[in-house]
């Protein structure tokens, strides 16, 4: 159920509008999120996302790249409500299906935990109690998130287990998570987090330390139940050749801000911002010749961007203090193809003496 | 299969303990100063009397006999004879271990029913004001004086308002103690429903208790709250949060079992500090423990009683922790299925 059209908070300067996606109101809409985290004096919070915003449609599998620390995680986690005290919101808004969580309580929370959106995490065998069977905890979603009694449930938890291609379901649903090999247990994860039936998946490197075939089918999995189940997922990696082959868009974070959105062939064809840039030029290429390895020159640092005859540049974010730049905006520069950057007031001068 | 497996390890490390266990106290009471002929035989002995005395203790032999004759007594149960009750040291300590025993598990239970519980309702607030008294709490109960905090217990509780019964044994002098079943006193009253023993030794264990129980709450108090905080910041609660399950089901289901297990060690390592009788508060109470005991024989230069009583502690110790791990492969799937 969609609640009346949102409030246009903060709307984004030069923001252009596509007609498609405004009619159908997107599952999750993030604006403006600042993350904080307290400094060593515990006074000043030091924003670890800052003014961060997309949207998540419904139905498709949105990647979010970037380095660690550029805010990637605390961005997802901030879907659920689940930004780890002492760190906190500071502002912004993440509206998931019509209701936004930043300040929503706890009991509010636990209507968007699992049934909007569920999360499933880099090491999944840490991520399952120890003490609980496989079975009995793929069951409590069921009577948690579905109101199933626990005969129920453990036949649907069965049902799942071998859903995910888990072979020997009711041997695995009786063993301890300690048992499982680690794309098991992401399995396992996958299937309880599915089981919540939630609209959006979150997948924050659910790969890491698993092998690569191990890997190829945990990605082949999520795209699976993704289709099945007509959900949206939000896919964190810093793998682009897995965004290249799961994702529908990209969203690239650099320094606690989205610099780059763009589906995923516009953004492979043609990247605008210069974090953008070096990320695909450090991707492994098995196309291109190994001798190929040396690099023309060192890469920019800005780029310059034309729309509707105006003229911006964008910044790599760690440059941002040096180039001594004025407040950012997001720039829409092919259709659904946005990057952030900064209007070039005074033309070509300004660029000219800070290089 | 591999639980069996470590159970059988288990019980041939437990053996082996053992073993060293009584070569240890053979070799303590060999190295250590005094001799025990000359206490026995007192100042004016003559030499004659003194070989005499020697050689009924068998300290005329060479030490690997005398190692041999011990290690067999042991085996036998014949762990000398004290000097200065004249019985058996076997004896002597098997009929005051039950009120060690009673004193150490009332007193555990009072530290872990109290101690735990505030761990974690610290940890379920950490960093909250309810945290920082709780934390206050602990290192005021470690850090008082058991001594001292026994002899504050009798002074307002007996002395000052009398309350508590006068603190010196068990029961009170005109109850007879209940028919012997377990030997703890409380239990035994209960059992037979002998209610005016129940009430005079409930009365004679509140306070040494309570001394006893304050200062190990301390230990439960500090590690309920580190593992539950650690199980807290685990990925699985985590996890278990984006399930949208509540709070009260993450504490229930998930958090509180898995913080217990940890616990399980503390409980363990309490009751071995606590059976090795407390020897301050069994004498402040005059408790006829075997604490109690091992005061009066240090005191006496009581050789045989001293040996046997470290051997008995040891051997209890030794069999605590076999049961702790034995409780892990149970309540622990990670160590029941390898």
């Amino acid at each position: 159920m969609m609640q009346e059209t949102l409030p246009q908070l903060n709307p984004t300067p030069g923001a252009g509008h596509s007609d498609a996606n405004a009619a159908a109101e997107p599952l999750v809409r993030i604006e403006g999120l600042t993350i904080g985290f307290p400094d060593e004096t515990g006074e000043r919070f030091v924003p670890v996302v800052e003014d961060a915003g997309f949207v998540v449609h419904r139905n498709e599998i949105l990647g979010l790249v970037g380095e660690s620390g550029s805010g990637k995680t605390q961005t997802s986690m901030a879907i659920l409500g689940l930004t780890r005290r002492p760190g906190k919101v500071m502002a912004g808004h993440v509206i998931v299906d019509g209701v936004d969580v930043v300040g929503l309580d706890e009991a509010g929370l636990r209507r968007v935990r699992g049934r909007k959106a569920a999360m499933i995490f880099q090491s999944p065998r840490t991520s399952l109690n120890p003490l609980m069977t496989v079975g009995d905890q793929v069951a409590r979603v069921y009577v948690r998130q579905r109101g199933m009694n626990r005969r129920a449930a453990r036949a649907e938890a069965l049902a799942m287990l071998r859903r995910v291609g888990i072979a020997g379901a009711e041997r695995v649903a009786g063993s301890y998570p300690h048992q499982l090999s680690g794309g098991m247990a992401q399995r396992v994860m996958i299937g309880m987090m599915v089981a919540c039936g939630p609209d959006l998946l979150i997948a924050d490197e659910p790969t890491t330390g698993l092998d690569v075939t191990i890997q190829a089918q945990i990605f082949e999995l999520i795209q699976q139940v993704q289709a099945e189940a007509r959900m949206s997922v939000l896919l964190i990696t810093h793998d682009l050749g897995v965004v290249a082959e799961t994702c529908h868009r990209v969203a690239v974070m650099q320094g606690g801000r989205v610099v780059e959105i763009a589906p995923v062939e516009e953004l492979f064809a043609r990247p605008r911002h210069p974090y953008t840039v070096r990320l695909l030029g450090a991707m492994l290429r098995p196309d291109r010749p190994s001798g190929d390895t040396q690099e023309p020159d060192p890469l920019p640092e800005r780029l310059d961007i034309e729309v509707g005859g105006r003229r911006y540049e964008a910044v790599s974010v760690d440059a941002w203090a040096a180039a001594g730049v004025g407040l950012p905006m997001t720039i829409e520069v092919a259709p659904g193809h946005f990057v952030l950057c900064h209007e070039r007031e005074d033309g070509a001068d300004a660029a000219e003496t800070e290089r | 299969m591999t639980l069996r497996r470590y159970v059988l390890r288990r019980l041939a490390l437990t053996a082996v303990t053992l073993v060293g266990v009584i070569l240890a106290v053979f070799a303590m009471t060999r190295i250590l100063p005094g001799d025990p002929v000359a206490v026995k035989a007192g100042t004016y002995a003559t030499d004659e009397v003194r070989a005499s005395i020697r050689k009924e203790l068998g300290l005329d032999k060479p030490v690997p006999v005398q190692l041999a004759t011990y290690v067999g007594n042991v085996l036998k149960g014949d762990f000398g004879r004290s000097t200065r009750s004249g019985h058996p040291v076997r004896d002597d300590l098997f009929n005051r271990l039950p009120a060690t025993v009673e004193l150490a598990l009332a007193a555990l239970l009072v530290g872990a029913l109290v101690g735990g519980p505030l761990g974690i309702w610290a940890a379920l607030r950490r960093g909250g004001r309810l945290d920082a008294a709780v934390q206050q709490v602990a290192i005021l109960s470690a850090a008082m004086p058991l001594f001292w905090f026994g002899l504050v217990l009798i002074f307002f509780f007996y002395h000052l308002w009398g309350i508590a019964p006068p603190p010196v044994g068990r029961l009170a002098t005109n109850i007879a103690p209940p028919t012997h079943l377990t030997g703890l006193y409380t239990v035994d009253a209960l059992l037979t429903a002998n209610w005016s023993a129940l009430r005079s030794a409930l009365g004679h264990l509140a306070l040494p208790t309570l001394a006893l129980g304050v200062a190990v709450m301390a230990s439960f108090i500090k590690m309920a709250r580190s593992a539950m905080i650690g199980v807290l910041d685990s990925d699985y609660i985590l996890a278990a949060k984006s399930l949208g399950l509540s709070d009260r089901e993450i504490v229930w289901q998930d958090a509180l079992k898995n913080a217990l297990v940890s616990l399980l060690t503390v409980v363990g390592i309490v009751l071995g500090y606590l059976l090795a009788g407390n020897v301050l508060i069994e004498t402040i109470f005059a408790w006829p423990g075997i604490g109690y005991y091992a005061w009066n024989a240090l005191t006496g230069s009581d050789y045989d009683a001293i040996q046997g009583f470290v051997l008995l502690v040891a051997i209890v110790y030794v069999f605590l922790n076999l049961a702790i791990d034995l409780a892990y492969t149970v309540i622990d799937p990670r160590i029941r299925l390898g």
